[in-house]
């Protein structure tokens, strides 16, 4: 298939190209949609697509209203891609779930609002987990979607479709969402870029909420640089977001990435131990052979993080009692599905709708969620695993007065069969336990692709201490020089 | 068994109070001001609980609830911290309400506070247990009755609404208390300015009641401190019936019909609801400085104890007048203006807390739309002593000037109080006074200030029509006379 243009220009170069020729942004954006007319029903990356005439108004109208100010749009012209989980107003959002499946919000998310102000252009809403639950993408009430590298393989999850989107050149750049790995997971299966930002950094305004404590929206992309790009658009203090952290605005991350870059400043790099030996051999060798890279620069030394059940354990708790609280206001009386409501009690006409409208994980993390919170078990369950995360966060501030950065395996596997992680759930969980760390504890978390084994990408996770999003960048674009896993695009 | 059964009543309250008076909701910056809007235009993303949507904490309501601890004399937590309390209703849009809570981990905004009442000349205290801040719910709306609806509305322009829930312990011992407490409350909330209690649905209580030893009955939802009292009453007859008769009372929830005047049984209460309270992730836990608590308790205002206390010494009242003046804030501030231009407080108090309440409650008059003037009482009241009004006129002219807020001599030229000012007719009375009086002329001449009861014997023989200037006049004149010729 011959492309007008070549899709796997990176951002940073694409934004130069548009401003100096804006009508440049249509041809772009006919490769793209060319590569999704492509790729699209193989790997099913999303599940809303803009129309294309809609995407030409759209670039028509940010050209004309924003001529003397094109050189300092920072995303000018850029399609991106955004998880179904963030609210985009006149869109649907549907968190790939029937109760969602024809729901507009009348709103849009910060991040949406930021990346418009940026001239950024939506060109549609990925595929993922049914309401982020799941790291496979495959609870999805609509379709699954496929590794591009493999479309027997899922893609991770619960960001895949994001992460497929950009892995598979139908767009440079995506949001994902993260609340125990939902960024980095996919990112790591699609061998792609994924930062999951330090909690509060990045508005929640918009982002249909999952476990509130750990969710985190953040980029993917197929470069540092890009990645960098996107985080200096989205992140920064929300009045709107109780929970997002005021502090001094204006970072430049791509600058502050340069920075170090050509500083090189030796790091105190931990590797953690137990994540290693846990994960499959291929992952592991990868991961080391990376850490050998790092390690001719930085001074490394192991160290060791126990309990990896209880982190799973604390994770899951936290996760699924916060899930049947924010979950609970899908009950079809303002939206989501209509049922037929006569002769229903209320709580008959919700408990139909839920039913009916929310698939199995989801159905079952709502009831585990609401068990663990219920008088006589929220002591047992609940509170101790808050005890648990303190302490978890505790040990790492002592981790993070010794190390700048601590890396593993981003997971602890290749990405499996379709259908495969079905047939054992418990396993599922564990497998997110390199990758749930950094939400327990609120730090910036960084997937980077290291390797392919068998065609399957794989890779190297890094956590650093909160707002440390520059040292994540920094050996993130290291790594990139030294492995050349840079804008490359799987052949489907 | 005696039918007189001398059992103690224990009265527990729980009150929902709107901050009416802040201009926006709990945690979004929709107006609050919803009454009278258009069903489902007070509202935005967050109070309707869209997904996605995120609460932002109001510090003006934080700033009230604060102030209200403080006049209810609590303990004021240093930190704000939130709760997600469950339960499915359709008028609560994310199927938590947040809430505050106390428990371990947990804590409300303030507890342990008292309200000092009193109650026919007793004081006593009624213990606050507790005051936690949270969001008012939507309202369902029926077509015609609950049971006769074809379908539910639901009016989301109240939801997000701040409120305080302000809790007591079983303190109260009849409903008599019970209004006196909630009279007092109200009061305070007003004078705080953080509430007007005269809006619809502003205030509901829930009111528990027992008797010493037997079940706990909870009747929700009332909406007046006249029906807490009734249903109260109410509950109070229908208990001792059934204990009357050896039966039990049941833990149960009942419902205040008040237009039917009774008690509605909701549902049993053999389990207690469990609302899975969590800490509300979305809204980390606030400090609260001491600078920021003594900032609001410095610029509070004159509180309803502070002004009875004032009332006594500066104008001489005693407490009853000074408590039924100050407890209804309206009154007081009227009684205030009108003591500025009028010296006999005693005689403006009972006018005031008599009659002149009674024709605005009659009428039903909303004391914020009042056409009455403080000078408008002045001036009657002055027609009184001077004798141009009995007591009888003022009676009957009282009502027409609270409801129309008439001039009084107006009144009293278009109603046929016509003067009288023939002085040849004048005169005659006057003389019949004095003959039928010879001692109160006598002290009228001894003491200039007793002719005004002279006059005021004139006037009641002429129904008050006599012109007052000149009866004035005459009886002077014939007083001179008298003590002139020196019999």
């Amino acid at each position: 298939m011959k492309l007008g243009k070549p899709v796997n220009i990176p951002v940073y170069k694409l934004v130069h190209e548009f401003r100096s020729d804006p009508s440049k942004v249509f041809e772009y954006i006919d490769s793209v949609y060319e590569v999704i007319k492509k790729v699209e029903d193989k790997i099913k990356s999303f599940i809303t697509i803009t129309p294309i005439e809609t995407v030409y108004n759209y670039v028509d109208n940010l050209i004309k209203s924003n001529k003397h100010r094109i050189d300092r749009l920072k995303l000018f012209g850029v399609p991106i891609a955004i998880k179904d989980n963030i609210s985009t107003k006149g869109i649907r959002t549907t968190c790939a779930s029937k109760m969602l499946e024809n729901y507009v919000p009348p709103y849009n998310a910060t991040v949406i609002e930021k990346i418009m102000n940026e001239g950024g252009v939506i060109i549609g809403k990925t595929n993922m987990d049914e309401f982020a639950m799941g790291s496979t993408t495959e609870t999805s009430a609509f379709y699954p979607t496929k590794n591009p590298w493999d479309l027997t393989k899922v893609p991770g999850g619960s960001s895949g479709g994001s992460a497929t989107a950009i892995a598979s050149g139908e767009a440079p750049l995506a949001l994902g969402s993260d609340t125990g790995g939902s960024i980095r997971n996919p990112a790591s299966f699609c061998g792609v870029y994924g930062l999951k930002p330090t909690y509060g950094l990045v508005s929640r305004y918009g982002l249909i909420a999952y476990a509130s404590s750990m969710d985190q929206i953040g980029p993917m992309a197929r470069n540092v640089t890009d990645l960098a790009m996107l985080l200096n658009v989205i992140a920064g203090y929300d009045p709107r977001d109780s929970t997002s952290v005021p502090i001094k605005q204006g970072v430049d991350y791509v600058d502050e990435l340069y920075k170090l870059y050509y500083k090189e400043p030796k790091l105190r790099i931990g590797i953690i131990k137990e994540f290693f030996d846990g994960s499959e051999e291929p992952v592991r060798k990868a991961a080391l052979k990376a850490v050998d890279v790092l390690c001719s620069h930085h001074k490394c030394s192991d160290i060791s993080l126990p309990f990896p059940r209880q982190i799973i354990a604390s994770y899951y708790i936290i996760a699924m009692a916060e899930a049947s609280s924010n979950l609970a206001r899908f009950d079809g009386v303002r939206y989501g599905i209509k049922i037929n409501l006569d002769n229903k009690s209320w709580d008959e006409a919700f408990a139909e709708v839920r039913t009916r409208g929310f698939g199995y994980e989801v159905k079952k993390r709502i009831a585990v969620g609401a068990y663990i919170l219920s008088a006589g078990y929220r002591d047992m369950y609940y509170i101790r695993a808050l005890k648990f995360r303190r302490l978890l966060k505790e040990k790492f501030d002592q981790i993070f007065k010794s190390f700048d950065v601590v890396v593993s395996p981003t997971m602890p596997i290749l990405p499996p069969k379709l259908g495969e992680f079905f047939e054992d759930p418990i396993r599922i969980y564990l497998a997110d336990v390199n990758t749930v760390v950094a939400n327990l504890i609120g730090s910036p978390a960084i997937s980077i692709p290291i390797d392919f084994y068998n065609g399957l990408p794989i890779g190297l996770q890094a956590i650093a201490k909160q707002f440390s999003e520059p040292i994540l960048l920094y050996i993130a674009k290291q790594l990139e020089d030294r492995t050349g896993f840079k804008d490359i695009i799987a052949s489907v | 068994m005696s039918s007189d059964l001398n059992l103690k009543t224990i009265i527990g309250l729980e009150i929902h109070v709107q901050l009416t008076k802040l201009k926006t909701k709990l945690f979004c910056a929709t107006s609050a001001d919803y009454r009278g809007g258009k069903p489902n235009t007070h509202v935005c993303p967050v109070c309707l609980g869209l997904p996605g949507t995120l609460p932002v904490v109001n510090r003006k309501a934080i700033e009230y609830a604060i102030a209200v601890a403080k006049a209810l004399n609590c303990e004021i937590s240093d930190k704000i911290m939130f709760v997600r309390k469950h339960y499915f209703y359709p008028d609560l849009p994310k199927n938590y309400q947040i809430s505050q809570y106390i428990g371990p981990g947990f804590e409300s905004i303030a507890k342990n506070g008292y309200v000092k009442i009193s109650v026919d000349g007793k004081s006593k205290i009624v213990r606050i247990r507790r005051i936690n801040v949270e969001e008012d719910p939507g309202r369902i709306v029926y077509i015609g009755s609950i049971e006769k609806s074809p379908y539910s509305l639901i009016d989301y322009n109240r939801s997000g609404v701040a409120l305080l829930e302000i809790v007591t312990e079983p303190d109260i011992e009849s409903p008599k208390e019970a209004r006196a407490f909630l009279e007092k409350l109200m009061a305070i909330l007003e004078y705080l300015g953080v509430t007007d209690p005269g809006l619809e649905g502003a205030f509901r209580v829930d009111a528990n009641i027992s008797f010493e030893g037997f079940g706990r009955v909870e009747v929700k939802n009332i909406g007046s401190i006249k029906d807490v009292e009734k249903a109260l009453n109410y509950e109070i007859i229908r208990q001792k019936r059934i204990i009357l008769q050896g039966g039990k009372i049941e833990r149960e929830t009942r419902h205040w019909d008040a237009d039917k005047g009774i008690t509605i049984s909701l549902r049993s209460k053999e389990f207690e609801e469990d609302y899975r309270y969590f800490p509300d992730p979305d809204l980390p836990p606030l400090k609260i400085s001491k600078e920021f608590i003594e900032k609001i308790i410095s610029s509070l205002p004159e509180l309803p104890d502070e002004r009875i206390r004032r009332f006594l010494k500066q104008y001489g009242l005693d407490e009853y007048r000074a408590t039924v003046l100050v407890l209804n804030k309206w009154l007081a501030d009227f009684f205030e203006e009108a003591a500025k231009i009028y010296g006999n407080y005693k005689k403006l108090a009972d006018l005031l807390i008599t009659d002149f309440l009674r024709w605005i409650n009659e009428y039903n008059i909303d004391y914020r739309k009042l056409k009455v003037k403080p000078e408008h009482v002045v001036k009657i009241l002055k027609l009184w002593d001077d004798g141009v009004l009995s007591v009888k006129m003022v009676k009957e002219i009282l009502p027409h000037v609270v409801r129309d807020g008439i001039d009084v001599e107006e009144y009293i030229k278009v109603h046929g109080y016509i003067r009288i000012v023939d002085k040849n007719y004048i005169q005659e009375v006057v003389a019949e006074v004095f003959d039928e009086n010879p001692k109160a002329v006598q002290d009228a001449i001894e003491n200039p200030k007793a002719i005004n009861y002279l006059i005021g014997l004139v006037m009641k023989k002429t129904g008050g029509k006599a012109d007052p200037q000149i009866t004035r006049e005459i009886v002077l004149e014939m007083l001179n006379k008298k003590r002139d010729t020196g019999s």
